[in-house]
């Protein structure tokens, strides 16, 4: 079976290399950053910290090159799902295509391409160290299931088999919007509320107020979900307490401050933006999270004037 | 002459102490002793559309402001304001004393601490200062005046009259409320919004051409603060949304105080304005969600300082 990881940030990378472990496999991994590409062709593809793996995946910045592949990996930031499936829907002619990414929408770009589809979520975490090094941060579970009818679920499962032989337990459902949207409504809550105050997940929810208005949020995005008859598989009020415990992640900082800090483009548009428009679409009135996507994408805009 | 006493030199107060002491004998009271040492020895130089420096007195010490003084003017920001007015306790026996900060409130404030007869006044010139003894005059729009406590239509236009004698814009108004009640809104809004994003008040604050554009929030603001307008019976003088699409076709990129503040880690006036407003809006039973949210997330940013 031959699998290509479309994006080898942190995320792309712990399935890439962990799955050309695998004898059965053929991995390769697609990625614009050549300094990458040419690191992991010369030494491999190294995982540190919650695993230690090397991999063998085949890297190249061309999608000429890649093959007929049974199955696509699209693991690039939201707002690069464009271009990268462009480029390389080729290679999926006769495959299935899943998304790991964050966000909504990402599906909907992917189908205009390919035409078997796998939504997934996955939870582990990471950052890239330098070209070819990826810090493995945390383990976490993945779940896929088809995008429409035109993905038969035993291909859901096939590639579901393949991820969790190789270290990255993954599960085959046949409705996956659940676990997508408690994620997307646990970010879409909590990150731009550090990124807009520079504080801490634990600090944000030990403030009555401010916790209040995650809550507010966090409604509204339940409220979109309900009226597309999604069930969430877990109570996103839960884990966004429980993250907010010293012992989890108290002291951590969301994606999105980190992006903010480093002046990077944000996944705004795809967390609380994605639930402003499929609530848009369904009839629910989503006036917080259009709130906090206008203003994140504020601050991105505030760093072209200087 | 009619002796002033501005109290707090920031760009507001500098910038009226020095127009005023071209038609009054104006003493300023700061509260660094450098400040009024070399406002004494240097007079206070404005620049920008005015150029010219003022002679004028200067002092720290509340006890050593002329008794005789007709007007007291309290320029700083609204977060000095108590402590302030505590220090002028049992001064300035004659003085009509007039707040100018941004918000609600400061009238209380002051009312507390001594029997003065009150004016309330808005500003919305602005200046930039260059050092204790120099400020640069850069927007040159009016100040507003009005009767509080004590006083009367009458009484305000005396104050606006000696300010436009000076050189500076002013009109007097026989309420306020309509004016001050518009600024409130217009600031809540801007220089909350402003202060998350980093922007300085420009094109971005009218944009509405996607759905996600700035201006759309902004609207919604303007239009939660309006509801509140209403419900407390005032009636706006300026529509704040005019005022913002207005201000952003200046072509000049203006830095709201909030920003700064904001930007230098320092308190900012969060509560006089934002915190203002929603406390009037829950007041008159008036839902402000989006109010509340921008609240709270500037709150939690001055709270962020310590990280």
């Amino acid at each position: 079976m031959k699998i290509a990881v479309i994006g080898t940030g942190a995320v792309g990378s712990l399935f890439a290399a962990n799955l050309s472990l695998l004898d059965d496999v053929e991995v390769w991994a697609f990625d614009l950053n050549e300094l990458h590409v040419a690191a992991i062709n010369r030494s491999g593809l190294r995982l540190s910290g919650a695993g230690d793996v090397v991999g063998r995946p085949r890297a190249t910045s061309d999608a000429a090159e890649l093959p007929p592949c049974d199955f696509g990996i699209v693991a690039t930031k939201a707002m690069h799902t464009e271009p990268a499936i462009a480029a390389t829907a080729h290679a999926f002619a006769d495959g299935c295509v899943a998304t790991v990414q964050n966000g909504l929408g990402n599906e909907e770009t992917i189908v205009r391409h390919v035409e078997r589809v796998i939504r997934g979520t996955t939870f582990p975490a990471g950052k890239l160290l330098e070209p070819g090094h990826v810090q493995w941060d945390v383990k976490g579970d993945t779940t896929l299931g088809p995008y429409d009818k035109g993905t038969p679920l035993a291909e859901v499962e096939r590639l579901a088999d393949a991820c969790t032989r190789a270290g990255m337990p993954a599960h085959a459902v046949e409705d996956a919007r659940g676990p997508q949207w408690r994620k997307v409504i646990f970010n879409a809550s909590t990150n731009p509320i550090g990124a807009l105050t520079g504080l801490t997940h634990g600090r944000v929810c030990e403030r009555p107020d401010l916790r209040a208005l995650v809550t507010g949020l966090v409604d509204e995005g339940k409220a979109v979900a309900a009226a597309q008859g999604i069930e969430l598989d877990a109570d996103p009020e839960e884990l966004i307490d429980h993250a907010a415990r010293k012992d989890v992640a108290y002291d951590h900082k969301a994606s999105m401050l980190q992006d903010v800090e480093a002046r990077r483009q944000t996944e705004v548009d795809y967390l609380n933006g994605g639930i402003v428009r499929f609530g848009r679409e369904g009839g629910v009135p989503t006036p917080l999270n259009a709130a906090i996507q206008a203003l994140v994408k504020g601050v991105e805009a505030s760093w072209m004037q200087s | 002459m009619t002796r002033v006493v501005v109290a707090g030199a920031g760009s507001i107060g500098s910038l009226l102490a020095a127009h005023l002491a071209r038609v009054a004998d104006v003493t300023v009271l700061t509260r660094r002793e450098e400040h009024a040492a070399a406002l004494r020895e240097q007079g206070l130089r404005v620049s920008g559309r005015g150029d010219f420096t003022a002679r004028l007195e200067a002092t720290t010490d509340p006890a050593a402001l002329p008794a005789d003084a007709e007007l007291a003017i309290l320029a700083c920001k609204g977060t000095d304001l108590d402590p302030l007015a505590a220090r002028l306790e049992g001064t300035l026996p004659g003085a009509t004393v007039m707040t100018i900060q941004n918000g609600l409130g400061a009238e209380e404030v002051v009312a507390a601490h001594g029997e003065w007869p009150l004016l309330s006044a808005v500003t919305f010139m602005s200046g930039t200062r260059h050092g204790d003894a120099h400020v640069e005059y850069v927007l040159d729009t009016a100040t507003w005046i009005g009767p509080y406590r004590g006083t009367t239509e009458a009484d305000a236009r005396r104050v606006a009259e000696l300010i436009e004698a000076g050189g500076l814009k002013a009109q007097a108004f026989p309420d306020l409320r309509p004016a001050q009640w518009s600024k409130l809104i217009f600031n809540a809004t801007v220089n909350g919004v402003a202060a998350l994003t980093g922007l300085p008040h420009d094109f971005h604050f009218a944009q509405t051409e996607e759905p996600s554009d700035l201006g759309h929030l902004v609207r919604d603001l303007v239009d939660e603060g309006k509801a509140v307008a209403a419900a407390a019976g005032v009636e706006l003088h300026d529509d704040p949304w005019e005022m913002n699409v207005l201000a952003t076709q200046r072509g000049h990129r203006h830095f709201p105080s909030m920003l700064e503040d904001v930007e230098a880690r320092r308190p900012t006036e969060l509560e006089s304005i934002n915190g203002a407003l929603v406390r009037e809006a829950e007041r008159n039973g008036v839902p402000v969600p989006l109010q509340t949210a921008l609240y709270r997330l500037v709150k939690a940013r001055e709270a962020s300082y310590s990280e």
